[in-house]
């Protein structure tokens, strides 16, 4: 049975608002049957350090990349997971996280790549919740582990790879990394750690549209309104259009797939997760550098 | 593992870890964590006396101090959001604290590879731990 959506008038007027849940309406469901709240964050550490009461911790590095294969977890590993943490295929699943829910869009994406039916974000995130008060607790969460089936996961309607991208030219592909790494100047975000990547600049006719710009001050989503604005007037994306976001390597742009997916209900929207730490390494890809876009290349 | 002898707080604190299940080696850190000293006065009035280890995914700054008695200080700062930093952060400021600056020097490169957090907090993480320890070494080697 799934629990109560949100009714509050923002959400309302997004595409998918039931991809959406309040720091308000947490507070009010939090006990709610059927719910799981998770948080995901960049740091490891973030969540022993206080944690909402009650939610359980998902690890983007640990729990759902594969540590041998560059790939998410397998189908059984993902069911284990999910199992230990006390989520059914019929469960209510919330993430929040630090950063502007960064790492939660990511899990979110994940749960997404296996179909999870209801999963949802909570808009502001972990920020919000603390900004507002909300009570935070080093206690451990109690799980009662649950069986989670073993599903096939389906890339293809929301993940594309390196070939999806070469043959993508033509449509719109949106590069949400900082201004320096979409030029060139820089491989890795300001003030981030070097992950390797052999040239700098970015995919052919990619427009540039960071992807924190999503965010308003308070680390919610921006209204409907901003959001088109930023992406159908800036971006220049059109009803109808399929589009590929790109970032490092993944993780920021499946905060922009959740924004064109659910905020503004862009239905051919792909995450391209290998992003620039395959791409600026690949051998005869086209990539340019500077501020231009650049001419999208013959699709190959 | 390292076959170089340990210096004792940082051998003290790899058992501390080893012998702990994995789950548990995530609570120490966060213990380390808590146990960061605030910096000392005359770094807080003089930021550009510290040094920005660029490596770490959040702001960290070090500041590496010899006294009279040619003993090392490492001071850190991190903010209380990026608790795995401060983590790290800790463990090297205990651990190297007092050592003179030939013992540093001598800590083997991969001693944060050796204290058991490459599966729980994941190798790619670690580096930022690796870095500050590099950056401490540069620090002396490189004084005046």
């Amino acid at each position: 049975m799934p629990v109560d959506l949100d009714p509050d008038a923002k959400f309302a007027a997004y595409a998918h608002p039931e991809r959406l849940v309040s720091t308000a309406w947490l507070r009010e469901h939090q006990h709610d049957a059927g719910l799981i709240v998770l948080e995901s964050d960049e740091d490891v550490l973030l969540y022993e350090s206080g944690h909402i009461p009650g939610a359980v911790k998902i690890d983007w590095h640990t729990e759902l990349n594969d540590q041998v294969q560059r790939d998410f977890v397998d189908s059984a590993a993902f069911a284990a997971v999910l199992g230990s943490k006390g989520i059914t295929r019929d469960s209510t699943v919330v993430i929040y996280g630090d950063k502007n829910n960064w790492w939660a869009a990511y899990a979110l994406w994940v749960f997404s790549l296996y179909g999870h039916p209801d999963v949802r974000l909570l808009d502001g995130g972990r920020d919000k919740w603390i900004a507002e008060g909300g009570a935070l607790t080093r206690e451990a969460t109690d799980v009662a582990a649950e069986e989670y089936p073993i599903v096939p996961r389906n890339d293809a309607p929301i993940r594309a790879f390196k070939e999806d991208v070469l043959a993508h030219f033509g449509h719109p592909l949106i590069d949400v990394r900082s201004p320096e790494e979409y030029t060139g100047e820089r491989t890795t975000m300001p003030a981030y750690p070097e992950e390797g990547a052999l040239r700098g600049g970015h995919i052919p006719s990619a427009a540039s549209v960071p992807w924190a710009r999503a965010a308003a001050a308070d680390a919610t989503f921006k209204t409907r309104e901003e959001l088109e604005a930023i992406y159908r007037g800036e971006a220049g994306l059109r009803e109808n259009d399929a589009v590929i976001a790109y970032c490092r390597i993944g993780e920021r742009s499946s905060h922009t797939w959740f924004v064109l997916t659910h905020l503004l209900g862009f239905e051919d929207v792909r995450n391209y997760d290998g992003s620039w730490t395959e791409w600026g390494n690949a051998v005869r890809v086209p990539i340019v550098t500077g501020p231009a876009a650049g001419e999208a290349p013959e699709p190959r | 593992m390292t076959t170089t002898a340990l210096p004792a707080k940082l051998a003290e604190i790899q058992e501390d870890f080893l012998e702990l299940e994995q789950k548990d080696r995530l609570l120490l850190l966060l213990e380390f964590a808590d146990e960061l000293p605030e910096l000392p006065s005359r770094y807080r009035d003089h930021p550009d006396l510290l040094e920005r280890v660029v490596e770490c995914q959040s702001p960290v700054f070090i500041f590496v101090d010899v006294d009279d008695q040619d003993a090392v200080h490492l001071h850190a700062t991190a903010p209380r959001e990026s608790p795995t930093t401060r983590g790290f952060a800790s463990i090297l400021a205990q651990g190297l604290d007092g050592l003179s600056v030939a013992e540093v020097l001598d800590v083997p490169d991969d001693y944060p590879q050796t204290i058991g957090l490459t599966q729980a907090v994941s190798p790619l993480r670690i580096r930022g731990m690796s870095a500050m320890l590099a950056r401490t070494k540069r620090r002396l080697r490189e004084r005046p």
